[in-house]
């Protein structure tokens, strides 16, 4: 009787479930590897200077002068989404708006694939075009005639008093802008879808516009969906590394701290990119390996609200019965 | 053509011989806590067909999906009891649930047909993929089960054509086709016509009557008077419970339970 | 004026197309294709990409699709939601983060040298975790009745799995999976950190490799304006192969729908 029940248990059937359970565990090894990796890396920098570690900013490897303070590049993380998402966001819900309220059906699609198409071009791409082509177009439409007049303004300002160069971090948060319009728009798109119509025809029943509609019921009632789909695009910016390294000038140390969106500045994932390979020590080597942690943690915690956020509304869409 | 396993009574000319093929013993299912049936003592006569008539909700599908063991695969399912097939406890510890289904077919009510499959492969699929059959042999028997179902004649021209590619009531013959090509002992059939016009559900009406020589058919249906003109044997369920069981023509013009008249009578379901 | 904000994120999308096809077009010429860095041309790159993209597709689509038909048909327990939700986390995972973990590991924990091998791990696990979930999703689109039909017939679950289930949703797999390989080939910072870049072809999995997005990452950031201006053809070519594959594939899909 028991080797029938043991028989039982090496059919194909358990065989097949054991087999793909055990190959769906690669997700769990690269993640435990990564997190341990980075961990591990970044323990001789981050036990030799602490917390100067987090609220530093001068980045030296020389040797017997060693310090490494990564503030800059977290700001400058921040600094550069931060602008994405002020321009990147009105321009998707602007998008999202038009696609589900006010397109006529036969330009819906054609016009949604053009934004999705935004996503498929290569962040490289976007680089070298932000890099030889939107740069001189930047500089001579809107930073110098800018700091020209408003220059004494220090978020205008630039080092040493030059003309800018374009290189800065206004052209990376720009670039940014346009690389996270696809994901905030398209999510943004299926929050508005998910709104009940029945919201809009009160509304319209009590004599509102179709603007006043969208403004005031639609987008209310879809708030804390587009929040998620927000904080969804500044998970993408934050990740983003290769295009953003190309536009954004490269300054390292206390020059990095972004004071002006016309001076160059340095994210945290730019940093990497720009300098890992040429560590020139173990200490340095450690010193990137932290700062990639550093955003690792950063882009993990925002892209867990973002999918609680996004979760819940589309939750309350499927569970919502007129 | 011969059948691979030989039912007890089928030498017996009469269709309603006096053997069991299948029976329940003290059946009692659950989904997870919510209990769908309770100590159902129900049997199936071989070449026989029996139907399970009942309002909704009161646990005719779960029965006959206990019958081929497809109760256990819904997460959170549990069952207590014996069901027999030819004598023998098909949930007995150590029996394979797939070689009982072999046994046990099953024609669902919206019929699905395998859509990515030819209306030939669809029969052929219960053979290649259970390593029956092989080669040339698979054409006779896609050709004999389609016959059987009474749709050769529709598709033979057309047998590549995709298995959804055809109406209705011609998916359902197809299905109950791509089951009998297994030379299945027992046919469940969960209110087989509920998706199809009168026509196609009268042709399949015939088709059951007709199936009953080789097989053992048991049907769940919410049509009382398909009930009566396809069955030869009744049992009405009751929120999960036996209320009467008997041969049909007894059952409907002379109901010994008071639910069952009421039932029939259409008072109430 | 929402019109407005799609004319606007449209213009940069127009103008890096004009740009490239404009600047990139004239370097467009046999020898440039097939040279090798010393001779002006892009064929290293052109082959590492190929390479990269054969050698992620090997190691990464075989993972992730099996990954997805265990999300999707074993998928109702604690430990499959648990996967998911990694897998989620693995989609956002920075790219620059996922070079520096390969190059800890395979640079220069299991290889020792940056190698074509270890660009390819980088890249499979970007795309394993998005292989993984358009797998997951296609299968579940496939309705429950097809399972239980097979079920029925006394098919064994995996055989009903690998046979029927799988087939039925083969369009809705293939597409994700040409889509995240698309994706994958035009990533430059998993490799930049693992396969470091040459100006010769494929020599040996322990030695470093170029590709197209790295050839446009170097060329667009050297000091002499004759290079930087190759960066457009190198650019091309990569969008070229990156585009197309994505139309195609949606073109795919639209024709299976309509029918």
């Amino acid at each position: 009787m028991r080797l029938k029940s043991l028989k039982k248990k090496l059919t194909g059937d358990n065989t097949f479930r054991v087999l793909t359970a055990i190959v769906a565990a690669s997700a769990i090894v690269i993640l435990v590897v990564a997190a341990y990796v980075l961990s591990t890396g970044a323990v001789p920098v981050v036990q030799r200077f602490g917390l100067y570690f987090f609220t530093g900013t001068s980045w030296n490897p020389v040797e017997g002068r060693e310090l490494y303070g990564a503030l800059p590049y977290v700001l400058g993380t921040l600094a550069t989404s931060g602008i994405a998402l002020l321009i990147g966001v009105p321009l998707s819900l602007g998008i999202a708006i038009f696609l589900v309220e006010m397109a006529p059906q036969k330009v819906r699609v054609p016009i949604s694939y053009l934004v999705e198409l935004l996503a498929a071009v290569p962040s490289v791409i976007y680089g070298l075009w932000g890099l030889l082509v939107f740069r001189l177009w930047l500089q001579k439409y809107i930073e110098i005639p800018v700091y020209n007049y408003l220059g004494w303004i220090p978020i205008f300002a630039t080092e040493g008093g030059g003309t800018p160069v374009g290189l800065d971090l206004l052209n990376g948060g720009i670039i940014l802008a346009i690389m996270i319009i696809p994901t905030v728009a398209s999510v943004s798109k299926e929050v508005i879808s998910a709104v009940p119509d029945s919201i809009r025809e009160g509304a319209y029943s009590i004599g509102a516009t179709k603007w006043e509609v969208v403004r005031y019921w639609v987008l209310s009632y879809g708030r804390s969906g587009i929040f998620g789909a927000v904080i969804l695009g500044l998970g993408r910016a934050v990740g983003e590394t290769i295009a953003v390294t190309m536009v954004i000038g490269n300054a390292i140390g206390p020059n990095a701290m972004p004071t002006s969106l016309f001076q160059p500045a340095q994210t945290m994932a730019s940093l990497i990119a720009n300098g890992f390979l040429e560590a020139p020590t173990p200490l340095d080597t450690s010193a990137y390996i932290g700062v990639g942690l550093t955003l690792l943690l950063v882009s993990l915690l925002i892209n867990i609200i973002a999918h609680i956020m996004v979760a819940r509304i589309l939750k309350i869409k499927g569970g919502a019965v007129e | 053509m011969t059948r691979k396993n030989a039912n007890i009574g089928k030498d017996n000319a009469e269709p309603s011989s006096s053997g069991v093929k299948m029976q329940t013993i003290d059946l009692n299912a659950w989904f997870g806590a919510k209990q769908a049936l309770k100590d159902i003592n129900v049997s199936f006569k071989t070449n026989a067909v029996t139907a399970i008539i009942g309002p909704s909700g009161c646990g005719k599908s779960t029965l006959i999906r206990c019958l081929n063991r497809m109760h256990e695969l819904v997460p959170g399912s549990r069952f207590s009891g014996q069901v027999l097939l030819d004598g023998e406890d098909t949930y007995a510890p150590g029996v394979d649930p797939v070689m009982i289904r072999r046994r046990v077919g099953m024609v669902f009510q919206k019929p699905n047909p395998f859509p990515t499959m030819s209306i030939y492969d669809n029969v052929a699929a219960g053979l290649k993929l259970t390593g029956s059959k092989k080669g040339r042999d698979l054409d006779k028997v896609v050709r004999w089960s389609l016959e059987q179902a009474t749709l050769w004649d529709e598709v033979k021209d057309d047998l590549k054509k995709a298995g959804t590619s055809i109406s209705g009531g011609q998916q359902q013959r197809l299905c109950i086709a791509r089951a009998i090509a297994l030379q299945p002992e027992v046919i469940l059939m969960d209110e087989p016509c509920s998706a199809l016009d009168p026509i196609a559900t009268a042709k399949i009406e015939e088709l059951i009557v007709k199936l009953k020589e080789e097989y053992t058919v048991v049907i769940v249906t919410h049509n009382m008077q398909q009930a009566a003109r396809v069955s030869d044997f009744t049992a009405f369920l009751y929120l999960g419970q036996l209320v009467e069981y008997g041969d049909t023509e007894s059952i409907f013009e002379n109901p010994r339970n008071e639910l069952t008249e009421k039932y029939i009578t259409g008072k109430f379901g | 004026m929402c019109l407005l904000c799609v004319i606007i994120a449209v213009i940069p999308l127009l103008s890096i197309l004009y740009e490239v096809v404009s600047r990139g077009a004239p370097f467009l010429s046999f020898q440039f294709l097939t040279n090798d860095a010393l001779h002006g041309g892009i064929g290293p790159s052109i082959q590492g990409t190929l390479i990269l993209i054969g050698l992620t597709s090997l190691i990464g689509v075989p993972v992730g699709i099996l990954s997805g038909v265990y999300l999707a048909e074993f998928g109702d327990n604690k430990y499959a939601s648990f996967v998911r939700a990694i897998n989620d986390v693995l989609t956002e995972f920075p790219s620059i983060v996922v070079g520096i973990t390969t190059y800890s590991v395979v640079v220069i924990g299991i290889i020792g040298s940056f190698s074509p091998i270890a660009g390819a791990i980088a890249l499979s696990i970007m795309l394993i975790p998005i292989v993984a979930r358009t797998t997951d999703e296609s299968l579940k689109l496939v309705p429950n009745s097809v399972r239980e039909a097979s079920l029925a017939l006394g098919i064994h679950k995996w055989k009903t799995t690998l046979r029927i289930v799988v087939p039925a949703a083969k369009s809705g797999i293939v597409t994700g999976t040409l889509l995240a390989i698309a994706r994958i080939a035009g990533e430059t910072a998993p490799i930049l950190l693992t396969i470091l870049g040459s100006n010769y072809f494929f020599q040996g999995f322990r030695s470093p490799m170029d590709a197209l997005p790295l050839r446009v990452f170097r060329d667009a950031r050297w000091d002499d304006p004759r290079v930087q201006a190759e960066a457009w053809g190198v650019a091309l070519i990569l969008i070229l192969i990156v585009l197309s594959l994505n139309i195609a594939v949606r073109l795919a899909a639209r024709g299976r729908h309509k029918r």
